[in-house]
């Protein structure tokens, strides 16, 4: 039994404090500019508390994890995919596979209806949904030796639930990888800086391939450091590109982004790993560590105001320019990563789950690291905040809306409540060198002017916005472009393995016909997609992410299904509501959304009816706003009607999975005696390693008794054992 | 000047740990643990043989959105 000190009590109570005042300047400063640091302030003292107690009420109470229970990585050691890895490390290889382009661009674009509505969501999800579901597939996965997500649903609910989230995983692959590649497009677009920077990280990424296969194998951080140094000489190169006669080679338009992305994702994802994968996977995992950390010093050194409302008239009409939609659901559907993503569910199985050389480590793992994806997010919406509203908006509403010249802009952002005149407005594309800023949708470049705002301050003052607005850009496109080069790869083993089943030869990975035609499968569907958004008269990111937003959340749904019926069948009945809560409100949420989506009468909203609309319109022989032609309503009636129908179909995917998963819990509650687990047996564990980031006092005195009890020592103990 | 020699050789550590850098090493401990006189893979092997192993699987190492 613990005795509660009367110092933790004090030092607890401070921490929830400086939370609640963090909130309460948010919640009540109406009408005048709020300082970042609030946001920043709620943000930390709402994840201690969290982090503090709920999480290890779930590690303790509810998973009940076992310190001498040996982890697979320390019965299956084989010193390479499974291996006991100090936890300080292993934190960090699972936040650098967790972030990405997600948590940055889905609160940029939720700032729309102000940075309220979602910095709570953000904050309340990831405490109360995203970390629980990162931690708990963390723990049932690590149970099982580290099966996906996929293979323990196929196990422990049934060959329909299993094939049915098999196959939402690949959908949700191929719109996650449109949206991603038209946010690429959408910043590199008549952008010669950015195209030549991101074109010449191509040739860095040959060199560093070489260099590790050939010259020097497995020296990854020397590489790294100087991929870094010419990934930083292509950026400045790419001002003197952008100035000289060969700016017009390198302006491109959407349309020819496209196909230069298809054409680099077939042939990328068809090259061996280590040409081109592998030190793009380096540099970009070195550039997001290093830029996430910059940021937040940048955000804490600057303090920052935020310029946008706490709630602005687009939350409660449901009209905005961003994203059609009200409130609820479609902020938590925006959001997305940074609060609760069902991607991580893919990552927090598999991977990780090999590496766990404690089984207590899985609260500082899991559920810390999604605690600092959360904060990422956090700082995304800070970025998004601080730029002024005007401006915000000229950014990143539809050019159908707001034109395409300074003065409409102008004009249009006016009437949605906000100011900027045309001046400031080419004031602001002049800043960051490129020739507009109106409608650069996609959220990717609000970021960077955000960050190029912040990183300034710091470094090198307003000389250096262009510059870092630039850097924010290529970072951002940097591991886009290696996750469409990944994705497509994994697109293409799951096409692989599903034709493999009528014919033989495509089952051979390394059969080269085979690997082409998947690879060029699996592009072309996305590529399709992302062409549509591209030429969608109404904004691809408008009618995309949406569609984004419900497959990664529907995602989490199935993870979350999976970890109640484990729970259940495990004889946690009592403690499902850990999960089960989180299930129903994303269920609840999701299925919201596609219903309007799918349903919904007011055409800015539901697929269908803009497609009646826009159909009525035809036969009629008018042409619509924003559609300009006969051609963009054809367009308009054909993607509304492919995204609808993709819409429903994810719902109908999801509500199988929920509906095997109802079905296996019923048995069980039935039955409990009758449930079979695919748990891997217990087995006693010898490894001594501490559960959290420091070693508490009993720790050490474990460590100390069998040797180890040097912090430097531990990092040669990994092996021993 | 101690710590800070300390602190230095942790960074060291940690981000030849956090690269995978040090995977030969740990692979050749693994081996030795077991058998002093196993033969070991050259790095240069080693390596071919980790960056080949995500050929036949891509979800191994997958980084997410």
């Amino acid at each position: 039994m613990r005795t509660v000190r009367p110092r933790s009590v004090i030092i607890w109570t401070a921490v929830a404090l400086v939370g609640a005042v963090g909130w309460a300047m948010l919640a009540l400063a109406r009408g005048e500019e709020v300082s970042a640091v609030w946001m920043v302030a709620a943000a930390l003292g709402s994840y201690a508390i969290g982090y503090r107690f709920y999480s290890r009420f779930i590690a303790k109470k509810v998973l009940k994890v076992d310190k001498n229970r040996a982890t697979p990585a320390e019965r299956l050691n084989n010193g390479v995919d499974f291996h006991p890895t100090d936890r300080r490390v292993l934190v960090g290889h699972h936040f650098a596979a967790i972030a990405g382009a997600g948590p940055l661009v889905g609160p940029v674009l939720a700032a729309q209806m102000g940075y309220l509505p979602g910095t709570i969501w953000i904050v309340a999800g990831v405490i109360l949904a995203g970390a629980v579901q990162d931690m708990v597939t963390l723990f049932f996965s690590m149970r099982r030796d580290g099966k996906s997500l996929g293979q323990m649903a196929r196990e422990e609910i049934g060959p329909v639930g299993g094939a049915a989230a098999l196959v939402a995983v690949l959908a949700i692959m191929i719109i996650l990888l449109a949206v991603l590649a038209l946010v690429v497009v959408e910043a590199l677009a008549e952008s010669p800086w950015g195209t030549f920077s991101i074109g010449m990280t191509i040739p860095i990424a040959l060199f560093m391939g070489f260099y590790l296969r050939v010259l020097r194998p497995g020296r990854v951080t020397e590489v790294s450091l100087i991929g870094i140094a010419l990934l930083l000489l292509a950026l400045v190169a790419g001002r003197w590109v952008a100035e000289s006669s060969w700016a017009d080679t390198f302006t491109l338009s959407p349309g020819t982004l496209v196909i230069w992305i298809l054409v680099y994702s077939v042939i990328a994802s068809v090259l061996p790993v280590w040409m081109l994968l592998a030190p793009r996977d380096y540099l970009s995992t070195f550039m997001k560590v290093g830029t996430i950390g910059l940021l937040a010093i940048g955000v804490l050194v600057t303090l920052p105001t935020l310029k946008m409302e706490g709630i602005t008239d687009f939350a409660s009409v449901g009209d905005g320019p961003v994203f059609a939609g009200s409130l609820f659901p479609f902020v938590f559907i925006t959001i997305a990563c940074g609060a609760l993503s069902g991607f991580h569910a893919l990552i927090s199985s598999g991977t990780t789950p090999k590496m766990v050389q404690k089984e207590t480590q899985i609260r500082m793992i899991g559920y810390g690291s999604m605690l600092m994806e959360s904060f990422v997010a956090i700082m995304a919406m800070v970025a998004a905040c601080i730029i002024d509203p005007g401006l915000y908006f000229s950014m990143n509403a539809p050019a159908g809306v707001i034109g395409d010249n300074v003065q409409a802009a102008s004009e249009a952002v006016a009437n949605f409540g906000y100011t900027i005149s045309p001046e400031e407005l080419a004031a602001a594309a002049k800043a960051v060198e490129e020739s507009s800023l109106l409608s650069r949708t996609g959220g990717a470049p609000t970021l960077a002017i955000g960050v190029s705002e912040i990183f300034s301050q710091v470094f090198g003052g307003a000389g250096m916005k262009a510059f870092w607005y630039h850097f924010a850009i290529m970072f951002e496109a940097l591991f886009i472009l290696t996750a469409l080069d990944a994705g497509t790869r994994v697109g293409r083993f799951m096409l692989q393995d599903m034709l493999g089943n009528v014919i033989k030869p495509f089952r051979r990975v390394s059969w080269l016909p085979g690997i082409w035609i998947c690879s060029a499968a699996i592009v072309a569907v996305w590529g399709y997609f992302l062409w549509v958004g591209v030429h969608e008269p109404l904004g691809g990111i408008n009618q995309l992410f949406p569609l984004f937003g419900i497959a990664n959340q529907l995602l989490a749904a199935v993870a979350l299904a999976v970890c109640t019926t484990l729970l259940i069948k495990s004889g946690r009945l009592k403690w499902a509501w850990v999960t089960g809560i989180p299930l129903a409100w994303d269920t609840v949420v999701t299925l919201t959304a596609s219903w309007q989506k799918v349903f919904s009468g007011d055409p800015a909203v539901g697929f269908f009816q803009q497609r009646a609309d826009y159909q009525a319109a035809i036969e009629r022989g008018e042409v619509l706003a924003p559609a300009k032609s006969m051609d963009d309503m054809h367009t308009v009636v054909t993607n509304s009607t492919v995204t609808g129908t993709l819409a429903a179909l994810f719902a109908v995917l999801v509500i199988l999975v929920l509906a095997d998963c109802t079905r296996v819990c019923i048995k069980a509650i039935r039955n409990p005696a009758g449930t079979t687990l695919h748990e891997a047996p217990y087995e006693q564990s010898k490894l001594v390693a501490p559960a959290g980031l420091i070693a508490t006092k009993e720790e050490k005195e474990e460590l100390a008794a069998v040797g180890t009890g040097s912090p430097e020592g531990s990092e040669k103990r990994g092996e021993s054992g | 000047m101690n710590t800070l020699r300390r602190a230095a050789r942790w960074m060291r550590w940690y981000t030849r740990e956090f690269t995978d850098e040090s995977a030969y090493e740990r692979y050749v401990a693994h081996l030795r643990n077991h058998d002093p006189h196993a033969a070991v893979p050259s790095r240069r092997e080693f390596e071919r043989k980790r960056t080949d192993a995500r050929e036949a699987d891509p979800t191994e190492g997958f980084r997410c959105c």
